[in-house]
C-alpha cells in the first residue's frame, strides 16, 4: 500500500539548507534517510521542495484570478518535500516517518494515497 | 484539596486496584473500566456539593459496582444518563461509609494482560490502560501507532479477554516462570519506549519511564520471590539514574562511555544495586538480572573511574545463552571491541544473524568500529545507514558529526 509522508519543516530547517555551518548536517541526514528508505525497498517516489517563499499561490474566485507570492497559508511549519512509501501497513509507514529528520524539528504527516 | 483534585488523586492512586478488582469479579475488563469511568464522572459531579467522602476509594468502588449491576440488568452500560447516575450515587453513599475491604487483584490483571492468548504487540498497551489508566492517545504516541488504531486494538483485546474467557487466576506453578516473563517483558517495553527518546524532551514519554518503574515496583511487591522481577526493576533504575547524563549542557547526545559520572543519580544507583543484590540472593539468574548486572558494571565507573569490559563481555555471553536478542549480540560485540580490539568486535558483528538491516545500534557500532580499524569509506557508509535509521534528533546530530570526522 502506498503512503505519502509529508515533510513539514520549520523556518530554521529551511535556513539550515544553505547555512554554511549547518548545511552538511542537514543534507547528510536527509541523504542518509533517503538511502535507508531505498535500501529497505520501500521508496516509491518523492521530491524535495524549495522554500515556501519561492512558491506562488493561485486562486480563481468570481471569475477573477488572484496570484500571490508565497505559500497557501502562513504557518510555522511549511511543506518542505514528500516521500511516497510502498509499505504493507500504516504501522510500518509510521515507523519510517518517525526516522525522517523533520520529525524531531518540525513534523511529518502520513497519508494513505488514493488508490 | 478541592473535590476535583481529590477525585483525580483517588483515580490516580487507586485506578488499577479498582479496575483489577472489578474486572476480576465481573470477568470483563472493558465494562469494569466503563463502570469506573462513570464512577469518576459521578465523583466530579457530586463531590463538590456533598464533600469528598471519607473513603474515596470505597465510594468509587461502590458506584462502579452499582453501574455494573444496573448494566447487567438493563444490558446497556453505555447509556449512562446523569439521572441514573444520581440514583446510583445515592445508594452508594450508604455503602461507602461502611468499611469496605477489597483484595488487590492487580497481579491477576497483569497476568491477564500478558496472557499467551493475547497478541504480544498489544500486551503492553493493555497494561498501561487497565492498570495505570492511561488513555489510548498517550499510549498510541509511545508505540508509534495512530490513536484511532490503538483504540480499536485495545477494544479488540478486551473483547477477546471476555469472549475467550481468560481467567483472572494466578498461573499454576509449572507455567509461572513463562507467564512472569511475559509480564516483565511487557513492563520492560514501557520503559523501552521512553528510553529511545534520548532528548527526554517529550514530557509524556518521560512520564512513561516513571510508569514503568511504578509497575516494576508493583510486581516486585506482588512477587517478592521472583528474582527476575527484581532484576528488571534494578535494570530500569540503573538506566534511569543515567538519564540526566545522556545530554550535555547544550542538549547534545553523550554516549555512555563519555558520560560525566557526576551527573548520574546516586540515590537511584544505590537503590538499583540493593535491589539487584537482593534479587541475586536465591541464585536463580535470568535475563533481566544479567542485563541489570551489565548496567551495574557500567555504574561502578562512578566509584572506580574505569569500566571492567571483561566482566561486561562475560555477562553478555551469559545473556546470549539465555536471551539471544539482537541487542545482546550488539552489546557483546561492543564489549569484545573494548577487550580484544575493534577487529574482534567487527568479527562478532559479521557473525550475527541477518536480521540487522534496520537495527540502528548495529550500524552505529559497526560504523564506529570500521572507523577505528581505518576503513574510512565503509565507516562513512555504515554511519549513513545508522543516521537514516535514527529517530532522535540529538542522536542523529551526534552521528552526523562522527561521520564528518572520518578520514
Amino acid at each position: 500500500m502506498k503512503y505519502t509522508v509529508l515533510v513539514y519543516e520549520t523556518e530554521t530547517d529551511f535556513a539550515a539548507r544553505t547555512d554554511a555551518k549547518r548545511k552538511d548536517a542537514y543534507w547528510g541526514a536527509y541523504r542518509a534517510y533517503t538511502k535507508a528508505l531505498t535500501d529497505a525497498g520501500v521508496m516509491a517516489g518523492g521530491a524535495g521542495l524549495q522554500p515556501p517563499a519561492v512558491g506562488t499561490t493561485l486562486r480563481h474566485r468570481d471569475g477573477k484570478r488572484r496570484v500571490q507570492d508565497g505559500p497557501y497559508a502562513e504557518a510555522k511549519e511549511q511543506l518542505g518535500g514528500y516521500y511516497v512509501l510502498d509499505v504493507p501497513d500504516l504501522d510500518t509507514a509510521l515507523e519510517w516517518a518517525a526516522r525522517c529528520p523533520s520529525a524531531s524539528t518540525g513534523a511529518v504527516e502520513v497519508r494513505p494515497n488514493l488508490s | 484539596m478541592d473535590a476535583r483534585q481529590a477525585a483525580e488523586l483517588a483515580a490516580r492512586t487507586s485506578y488499577g486496584r479498582l479496575v483489577a478488582y472489578l474486572a476480576a469479579s465481573w470477568r470483563d475488563v472493558a465494562r469494569a473500566e466503563d463502570a469506573l469511568g462513570d464512577a469518576l464522572v459521578a465523583a466530579l459531579e457530586t463531590w463538590p456539593q456533598s464533600g469528598v467522602p471519607e473513603k474515596p476509594e470505597a465510594w468509587l468502588l461502590s458506584v462502579a459496582r452499582r453501574r455494573l449491576i444496573d448494566g447487567a440488568r438493563h444490558a446497556s452500560v453505555a447509556a449512562a444518563t446523569t439521572d441514573a447516575l444520581r440514583i446510583v450515587v445515592e445508594r452508594a453513599q450508604e455503602e461507602a461509609s461502611m468499611d469496605v475491604q477489597f483484595p488487590d487483584e492487580r497481579l491477576k490483571l497483569l497476568f491477564v494482560c500478558a496472557h499467551p492468548a493475547i497478541d504480544e504487540g498489544i500486551r503492553t498497551p493493555l497494561m498501561l490502560q487497565t492498570v495505570l489508566g492511561l488513555d489510548a492517545a498517550a499510549i498510541a504516541s509511545a508505540f508509534l501507532v495512530s490513536p484511532a488504531t490503538m483504540g480499536q486494538r485495545l477494544v479488540r483485546a478486551k473483547t477477546k479477554i471476555r469472549d475467550a474467557g481468560i481467567h483472572f487466576d494466578l498461573p499454576e506453578a509449572h507455567e509461572l516462570p513463562e507467564r512472569v516473563e511475559a509480564v516483565l517483558e511487557a513492563i520492560y517495553a514501557v520503559y523501552g519506549t521512553s528510553w529511545d527518546d534520548v532528548a527526554g524532551a517529550d514530557a509524556r514519554r518521560r512520564g512513561l519511564a516513571e510508569e514503568a518503574i511504578y509497575l516494576g515496583r508493583l510486581v516486585v511487591g506482588l512477587l517478592p520471590d521472583e528474582p527476575e522481577a527484581g532484576g528488571l526493576l534494578a535494570l530500569m533504575l540503573h538506566c534511569e539514574a543515567r538519564r540526566p547524563a545522556r545530554r550535555d549542557a547544550d542538549g547534545r547526545y553523550v554516549p555512555l562511555t563519555d558520560q560525566d559520572v557526576a551527573r548520574w543519580s546516586t540515590p537511584l544507583l544505590k537503590e538499583a544495586e540493593q535491589i539487584l543484590h537482593a534479587a541475586s540472593r536465591p541464585n536463580r539468574p535470568g535475563r533481566f538480572q544479567l542485563e541489570a548486572a551489565i548496567q551495574s558494571v557500567h555504574a561502578a565507573r562512578a566509584a572506580t573511574g574505569r569500566t571492567d569490559w571483561d566482566a561486561i563481555a562475560l555477562l553478555y555471553e551469559g545473556l546470549l545463552r539465555c536471551a539471544p536478542t539482537i541487542g545482546a549480540h550488539v552489546g557483546h560485540a561492543a564489549a569484545l571491541a573494548e577487550t580484544r580490539g575493534a577487529a574482534a568486535g567487527l568479527r562478532a558483528l559479521d557473525a550475527m544473524p541477518a536480521a540487522v538491516s534496520a537495527y540502528q545500534p548495529y550500524w552505529a557500532l559497526r560504523a564506529h568500529l570500521l572507523r577505528a580499524v581505518g576503513r574510512g569509506d565503509d565507516a562513512r557508509d555504515a554511519y549513513g545507514r545508522a543516521i537514516g535509521l535514527t529517530e532522535d534528533g540529538a542522536a542523529r546530530a551526534f552521528l552526523v558529526a562522527q561521520a564528518a570526522a572520518v578520514r
